[in-house]
C-alpha cells in the first residue's frame, strides 16, 4: 500500500477539475441545446479518461497509481495528493459513467432552470470524484464536505417532492453532523502522527506509518465510524435517506443509492489506519449487529411498500447491510465482495432510480396503485425492471450474485451464524421485489393507467441497455474487476490481521499479568515493519 | 474434439436465447420456432456423441471453459463434469426437451408471445444444462437459480392473469427459500474443504465429521425439498400449473422438479457419511408420495391432478435416495420423465382440443373423439400406474424391493400405499376424462378434434419410450443402467447383497397386485357403478374436503408466515418514521438545551486551548451562523456547532495533555 506509481501526466486532476471546469464553460452559454450538449460532451470526455485510467490500471497491485503530489499547507502536513489503488479506481469509472446516465436521464426531463441544474451536476461529480482520489485526509474531507452543496441545491430546486426543502436540509445537516466527527477523528490521527514523528501530516501514506494506541484508535474509530455511518447511511442513522431519495430529483437519487462513497471510508481510511479497533471484538460485533439489522429491518419495510421509490430506499438500506457485514467479516471474501457489492449496487440500485423515474414521468406518480399490467403497455419497461430487478435480488449469472455470495460466503466464515442471518434476506429481498412487480408490472391493466403510455424512450433504452450490460458482464465474467480490487483488498486484510494479531498478543498478556504499554511497543514495530501490503501480496 | 462438443451443448440455447431474444420480433414465428427446437436438437445430438464416448471409455473428465469468481482461497471456474450421471441427465434433459420444444410449436401456434415463450423455454435449457453439467457447487446454482427464474417467467406467461402472476411469485419465492439452504451448504463445504470443485470435495470427503457431513447434508436437503417441491415446500408446484401446458411438461415434471433428486445424488458421498440425513431425506420423500398422492385423489382439474402426482412420484424418488438405492433414484427421474412428460403433453393435448377446458367435470366420453391422445393418454397411465413391462413399473418395483430387503418396512408400507393411491388416480383420470357420457359444453364439443402431427409425433415417441425405457434396467438392479451409473451412484461401503429370485419375484407380484387393485378400484367406481364416488364423497365431507383443499396447507402457511411477516414490516415502518427519525431530532433538542454553555465552552476553553481545531470551528460556526437565516436555519446551526464543541470537550478529556 506504500508503493507509488505515477503516470507522467496528471490524470486525476484533469478527472478532477474537467467537471467543474466545464460547468464554468456551461455557464457562458445560451442556447439550452448547445448547452446540453455540451454537458454531455464534458460528461462523455470524463467517461472516457475514467476508462482510460481503468485500462492503464495495473491490476493485482496493492500499489497508489496516477499519483499526483503538491504541498498544500506545509505545516499542517496538508498536502494535494491524489492517486488511485484498487478499492477507489473502480469507484471514478462508476462515477463517470453514471453521470453520463443521469445527463441523458436529464436531458427532457428537467425543464426548470436547466443550466443551473446541469452546472449543480458538474460540480457534484467533481466533489463526488475528489473523495474517491484523495489520499491527504483533508484534501478528502473537503470534497465530502462540498459536495453537499451541490447536493443540496438539487435536492431543493429540482426535487419532486412536496417536502424537498425540508428534505434537503435534513440531508445535509445529518450529514455534517457525521461529518464533524470524523473531521476531529482525522485531526486525532494527524495530532497522534505529530506525538510520534515531531510532525503534522494528513496523508494517508504517511499516517499508516505510525502506529496509533489502541485506546486512541478505538475512540477514533467511532469518530469515523458516525461520520460514515450518516452518510451511509447504516442503520439507525439512515432517517434522511427516504426524505432526500424519495423528494429529491432522480437524478440525485441516483448519486446517493448508488455511489458508495460512506462505505468506501471504511476500506479506505478505517480498516487500514486503525486495524486494532476495527479488529477489536466489541467493535465488530456491534457494527456485525447494524449491519445485520439493516438487511432484515431493510427488507421487511420494504415488502409492504406501496410506492415504488420508498420500496427502492428501504431495499438501499438492506443492501447496504450486506455491505456492512461483508466488510466487517473482516476476510478476503467478504472485503473482495463488499467492495464489489458497492460498485454493483451503483449499476442496479441506480437502475432501477431511473425505472422509478420513468415511471414518475408517465404515471405522475410511482404507486403501485397507478400501475396493474404495465408490462403488456411498456414492455421495454417490464423486461429492464426484471433483468435489473433481479440483478438487485442476486441472481447468478448477473453481478448482484458475485457481491452478494461473496459477501455471505466472507460473513459465514466470521460466523456462521451471521451468515444464517444474512442469507434471510435473499429470501426476503426476492419477496419484495417479485411482489411489487406481481402488483404493478404484472396482472390485468390497473383502473389508472393512461391510455395512452410510451414505452422506453431511445434515450431511456439506452441507459437501461448500458446498465444491462454491465451486469451481465460483471456477472459472467467479472475477472478483469476482480483482479483490479484483488491486490489492495489483500493489502488490507494483511493489515487487518496484524491488527487481530496485536488484539490478541495483548489480551494474553493482560492475562499474564503484564502491562499494556511494554505489548503496544512490541506491536507498533511489528507493524511498521510488515505494513507495506505490495511485497507481501 | 469431446471438449468442444460439450461446450456447444449448452451453447446452442443460449445463441437460440439471444437471437429470438433480440432479434426475434423482426422475423416470423415459424422461423422463431424453428430456431428453438433446432438448437435443443443439436444440443441433443452433441450429448448423444458425448454418451457414445463416454460408453467406449468410461472415464470421467472435466472440462473448463474460464475462471469465474477468484480472489483468495476461492477459485471458480466455470467448468463442467462429464461422468455417467452427467450424460444421463444430458440425454433426458435435451432429449425429452427436444421433443416438447416440437411439441409447442404446434400447442403455443397463433400465441401473441410465441417468440417470448421459445426464448424462455431455451434459456431454460441452458439453465438445465448448467445444473446438471457443471463440475462445482456454483456452476450448479447458477443453473439452479436460473431455472427458478425460467420457471418464473413460463408460469407468468400470461402475466395479466392474476393467478397466474401470483403462482409465478410464489413459485420464486418458495424456491429461494431452499435456493437459502442451498447456498448455507455451499458456505459449508467451502469452509470445510476452502474449493468447491466436486471432485477435489469428494476425494476430501472422508475427512468430514458426522455432525459436520449432516449439517452440510441437510442445508442440501433444504435447497432440493424446496425445488423438487417435497413437504415442506411443495406447494409452489400444484400452482405453477398457470403456465401453458408443455412448460409443466418440461419444467414442472421432466426436468427441472428433478433437479433435487439429480443434487442429493450427485452428493451421495457426503449423504452417505450422514445417517440422520439419509433417514430424513427417506422419510420426507415417503411422506411426501403418500400425502401428494391422497391429494390427487381428489382434484378435478387435469393438470392439477398430474401436478400432485409428480409431486408423489418425485417423492419416490426421494426414499430411493433415503436408502441408498441412488441408481434407482435415477432410474426412476428418466422413465418418469418419459411417462410424466407424455401425460402432461397428451393432457396438453385434451385441452387444445377442447379450446382450452382443464376441468375433468366437463369432459367424458374422449376416447373415440381422440382416439390417438387417448391412446397416448393411457399408455402414460399405465406406465405410471407400475403396469409390468411398462417403463414405470420397473424403476417403482426397484425402489419398492430395495426398500423391502433393506428393512425400511416404514418406507416400504408407505409406498405401497402410494402406488396403490396412484393407481387409482391415474385411472379415475382417465375414466373420468375419457368414458363415459360426455359433460361438454355443446360449443366444445362440436369443435374436438385430434391434435395436428407436430403435436402427435412427439407424443408418440415418448409412449414408445414410456413403454420400453424400463428395460435398461433389467434385470432389477443387475441392469445396463446399473452397470454403467454404478462408479457414481454406487453409496459408499455398500456391501452386495444376495437376494433370493423368489423373493424378488414376490416383491414383484405385490407390486403387480397392488397396482391392478387400484386399477381395479378405480374401474368400479368410475366405470362400472359411476355413482359410487360421488356417494363415498358425501358419506365423509369432512375428509372430502380436507383433501379437495389440499389439507389447507396453503392457508395455514398465509396465516403462520405471509400474514404476520406483512404486518412486522406495517410495524416497522410506522417504527421508523415515527420513532426512529423522532430520536436523532430528539437529539438535537437536547442540543438546543445546552446551547448557551456551550458558547460558553467555546469562548473561554475551546478556542483558547485548541488552536489548530478551535480556530476551524469558529470559523465553521460563523460562516453557518451567517448562511443561515430564519429559526429553523439557526436551531440547525445550533445543533451542528453544539456537538462539534461537546466533540471537543470530550476529546479533551479523553486525550488530555499527552497529546497536546
Amino acid at each position: 500500500m506504500h508503493e507509488e506509481f505515477t503516470f507522467g501526466f496528471p490524470l486525476l486532476s484533469l478527472l478532477l477539475f474537467l467537471p467543474l471546469l466545464g460547468s464554468f464553460v456551461i455557464w457562458a452559454q445560451h442556447d439550452v441545446d448547445l448547452m446540453k450538449k455540451s454537458v454531455l460532451g464534458i460528461v462523455g470526455i470524463e467517461l472516457a479518461l475514467a476508462i482510460l485510467l481503468l485500462w492503464r490500471f495495473v491490476s493485482d497491485s496493492a500499489a497508489m497509481q496516477f499519483s499526483e503530489h503538491l504541498n498544500w499547507i506545509p505545516p499542517l502536513g496538508i498536502s494535494y495528493h491524489l492517486a488511485v489503488d484498487g478499492i477507489s479506481v473502480l469507484f471514478v469509472g462508476l462515477t463517470a459513467f453514471l453521470m453520463v446516465m443521469i445527463v441523458l436521464y436529464s436531458w427532457d426531463t428537467v425543464q426548470d432552470n436547466i443550466k443551473p441544474y446541469f452546472m449543480s451536476l458538474l460540480a457534484l461529480e467533481t466533489t463526488i470524484i475528489g473523495v474517491f482520489v484523495s489520499i491527504d485526509l483533508i484534501l478528502f474531507f473537503v470534497f465530502w464536505e462540498l459536495m453537499l452543496i451541490p447536493s443540496y441545491f438539487l435536492i431543493k430546486l429540482w426535487g419532486v417532492g412536496a417536502d424537498r426543502h425540508y428534505a434537503s436540509l435534513k440531508y445535509v445537516l445529518y450529514t455534517l453532523l457525521g461529518s464533524v466527527f470524523m473531521l476531529v477523528g482525522f485531526a486525532l490521527l494527524s495530532l497522534n502522527h505529530h506525538a510520534v514523528t515531531g510532525t503534522y501530516s494528513f496523508d494517508l501514506l504517511d499516517l499508516l506509518k505510525v502506529s496509533v494506541p489502541v485506546d486512541q484508535q478505538i475512540v477514533i474509530f467511532w469518530m469515523i465510524f458516525l461520520g460514515l455511518a450518516f452518510k451511509a447511511p447504516i442503520f439507525p442513522f439512515h432517517s434522511w435517506l427516504p426524505d432526500a431519495l424519495v423528494q429529491g430529483p432522480i437524478g440525485m437519487s441516483v448519486v446517493l443509492a448508488g455511489i458508495k462513497l460512506a462505505t468506501y471510508g471504511f476500506l479506505r481510511f478505517s480498516f487500514p489506519l486503525l486495524p486494532e479497533a476495527s479488529t477489536n471484538q466489541t467493535v465488530v460485533v456491534l457494527v456485525m449487529a447494524l449491519g445485520l439489522i439493516a438487511i432484515v429491518y431493510g427488507a421487511v419495510i420494504a415488502i409492504i411498500q406501496t410506492d415504488f421509490r420508498r420500496l427502492l430506499v428501504f431495499s438501499s438500506i438492506s443492501h447496504l447491510g450486506f455491505v456492512v457485514i461483508g466488510l466487517f467479516a473482516l476476510n478476503f471474501q467478504g472485503l473482495q465482495g463488499s467492495l464489489l457489492q458497492m460498485i454493483n449496487l451503483g449499476f442496479t440500485t441506480a437502475g432501477l432510480f431511473f425505472l422509478a423515474g420513468v415511471l414518475y414521468e408517465r404515471l405522475g406518480n410511482t404507486l403501485i396503485e397507478s400501475g396493474g399490467g404495465l408490462a403488456k403497455r411498456m414492455p421495454m419497461l417490464a423486461i429492464f425492471m426484471l433483468i435489473i430487478g433481479m440483478a438487485s435480488i442476486g441472481l447468478p449469472g448477473t453481478n448482484g450474485f458475485i457481491g452478494e455470495f461473496l459477501v455471505l460466503l466472507g460473513t459465514f466464515q466470521a460466523h456462521w451464524l451471521y451468515g444464517l442471518i444474512a442469507v434471510s434476506g435473499v429470501i426476503l429481498a426476492a419477496s419484495y421485489f417479485l411482489w411489487y412487480y406481481e402488483r404493478a408490472i404484472f396482472g390485468p391493466l390497473g383502473s389508472k393507467v393512461p391510455a395512452v403510455l410510451k414505452d422506453l424512450t431511445q434515450r431511456e433504452t439506452l441507459i437501461a441497455v448500458s446498465i444491462s450490460v454491465m451486469i451481465f458482464w460483471i456477472g459472467l465474467y467479472p475477472s478483469p474487476f476482480l483482479r483490479m480490487i484483488n491486490g489492495s483488498i489483500q493489502a488490507v486484510v494483511l493489515r487487518l490481521d496484524q491488527g487481530l494479531i496485536a488484539n490478541q498478543i495483548r489480551a494474553n498478556t493482560v492475562v499474564a499479568g503484564v502491562p499494556i504499554h511494554s505489548v503496544e511497543e512490541e506491536t507498533v514495530g511489528h507493524m511498521t515493519i510488515s505494513s507495506h501490503g505490495k511485497d507481501e501480496s | 474434439m469431446m471438449e468442444l462438443l460439450v461446450i456447444l451443448i449448452p451453447v446452442f440455447p443460449l445463441v437460440a436465447v439471444l437471437l429470438n431474444g433480440l432479434l426475434g420480433h423482426r422475423y416470423s414465428h415459424d422461423l422463431a420456432g424453428r430456431i428453438a427446437f433446432g438448437a435443443v436438437g443439436l444440443s441433443f445430438v452433441c450429448a448423444l456423441m458425448v454418451f457414445g464416448h463416454m460408453l467406449t471409455t468410461g472415464a470421467a473428465y472435466e472440462v473448463i471453459a474460464y475462471s469465474w469468481i477468484f480472489g483468495g482461497e476461492l477459485m471458480v471456474n466455470l467448468g463442467f463434469l462429464i461422468d455417467p450421471l452427467t450424460t444421463i441427465m444430458l440425454l433426458v434433459v435435451t432429449g425429452v426437451g427436444f421433443l416438447i420444444h416440437v411439441y409447442s410449436v404446434g400447442y403455443m401456434h397463433g400465441e401473441e408471445g410465441f417468440t417470448r415463450f421459445f426464448t424462455y423455454m431455451n434459456l431454460f435449457m441452458v439453465s438445465m444444462l448448467l445444473l446438471v453439467m457443471g463440475n462445482n457447487y456454483l456452476v450448479l446454482f447458477i443453473g439452479w437459480e436460473g431455472v427458478g427464474l425460467c420457471s418464473y417467467l413460463l408460469i407468468g406467461y400470461y402475466f395479466d392473469k392474476v393467478s397466474a402472476a401470483k403462482a409465478a411469485s410464489k413459485a420464486f419465492v418458495v424456491n429461494r427459500i431452499g435456493d437459502a439452504g442451498f447456498l448455507m451448504a455451499i458456505f459449508l463445504v467451502f469452509a470445510n474443504f476452502q474449493t468447491l470443485d466436486y471432485t477435489k470435495v469428494f476425494e476430501q470427503v472422508g475427512q468430514l465429521s458426522t455432525g459436520t457431513a449432516t449439517a452440510i447434508a441437510l442445508c442440501l436437503l433444504v435447497g432440493a425439498v424446496g425445488k423438487s417441491a417435497q413437504i415442506p415446500l411443495y406447494t409452489w408446484l400444484p400452482d405453477a400449473m398457470e403456465g401453458p401446458t408443455p412448460v409443466s411438461a418440461l419444467i414442472h415434471a421432466a426436468t427441472m422438479v428433478t433437479a433435487g433428486v439429480y443434487m442429493v445424488v450427485r452428493n451421495h458421498a457426503i449423504f452417505d457419511m450422514a445417517p440422520m440425513a439419509l433417514t430424513t431425506v427417506g422419510w420426507i420423500g415417503g411422506i411426501t408420495a403418500l400425502f401428494a398422492a391422497s391429494i390427487g385423489l381428489v382434484q378435478n382439474d387435469i393438470k392439477r391432478v398430474l401436478a400432485y402426482s409428480t409431486v408423489s412420484q418425485l417423492g419416490y424418488m426421494f426414499l430411493a435416495c433415503g436408502i441408498g438405492a441412488y441408481t434407482a433414484a435415477i432410474f426412476h427421474l428418466m422413465t418418469h420423465a418419459f411417462f410424466k412428460a407424455l401425460l402432461f403433453l397428451s393432457a396438453g393435448a385434451v385441452i387444445h382440443s377442447l379450446g382450452g377446458e382443464q376441468d375433468i367435470r366437463k369432459m367424458g366420453g374422449l376416447h373415440s373423439k381422440i382416439p390417438m391422445t387417448y391412446k397416448v393418454f393411457l399408455v402414460g397411465t399405465l406406465a405410471i400406474a407400475g403396469i409390468p413391462p411398462l417403463a414405470g413399473f420397473w424403476s417403482k418395483d426397484e425402489i419398492m424391493a430395495h426398500a423391502f430387503i433393506h428393512a425400511h418396512y416404514g418406507l416400504y408400507l408407505l409406498a405401497a400405499i402410494g402406488a396403490f393411491l396412484t393407481a387409482f388416480y391415474m385411472f379415475r383420470l382417465t375414466y373420468v376424462t375419457f368414458y363415459g357420457q360426455s359433460r361438454m359444453d355443446p360449443d366444445v364439443e362440436h369443435h374436438v378434434h385430434e391434435s395436428p402431427g407436430i403435436m402427435m409425433k412427439p407424443l408418440l415417441v415418448l409412449a414408445g419410450l414410456s413403454v420400453v425405457g424400463g428395460f435398461v434396467g433389467f434385470p432389477p438392479e443387475h441392469g445396463w443402467f446399473h452397470g454403467y451409473l454404478a462408479k457414481v451412484a454406487t453409496p459408499v461401503g455398500a456391501l452386495p447383497h444376495v437376494v433370493s429370485l423368489s423373493l424378488l419375484l414376490g416383491l414383484m407380484s405385490v407390486a403387480i397386485a397392488i397396482a391392478l387393485g387400484g386399477w381395479g378400484l378405480a374401474h368400479y367406481l368410475y366405470a362400472v357403478r359411476p355413482q359410487a364416488a360421488d356417494d363415498l364423497a358425501t358419506r365423509v365431507p369432512g375428509i372430502y374436503a380436507t383433501l379437495l383443499n389440499k389439507y389447507y396447507v396453503d392457508e395455514g402457511y398465509d396465516r403462520i408466515i405471509v400474514e404476520p411477516c406483512k404486518r412486522l414490516g406495517l410495524i416497522w415502518d410506522w417504527l421508523d418514521r415515527q420513532i426512529i427519525d423522532r430520536c436523532v431530532r430528539g437529539i438535537g433538542h437536547m442540543t438546543d438545551v445546552s446551547a448557551c454553555w456551550i458558547t460558553w465552552t467555546e469562548k473561554h476553553v475551546v478556542y483558547a486551548g485548541l488552536n489548530v481545531i478551535g480556530y476551524g470551528n469558529h470559523l465553521i460556526a460563523w460562516s453557518w451562523r451567517k448562511l443561515q437565516t430564519g429559526m429553523v436555519h439557526h436551531y440547525a446551526a445550533v445543533i451542528v456547532v453544539g456537538f462539534f464543541l461537546l466533540v471537543h470537550v470530550l476529546l479533551l478529556w479523553l486525550t488530555g495533555a499527552s497529546i497536546l
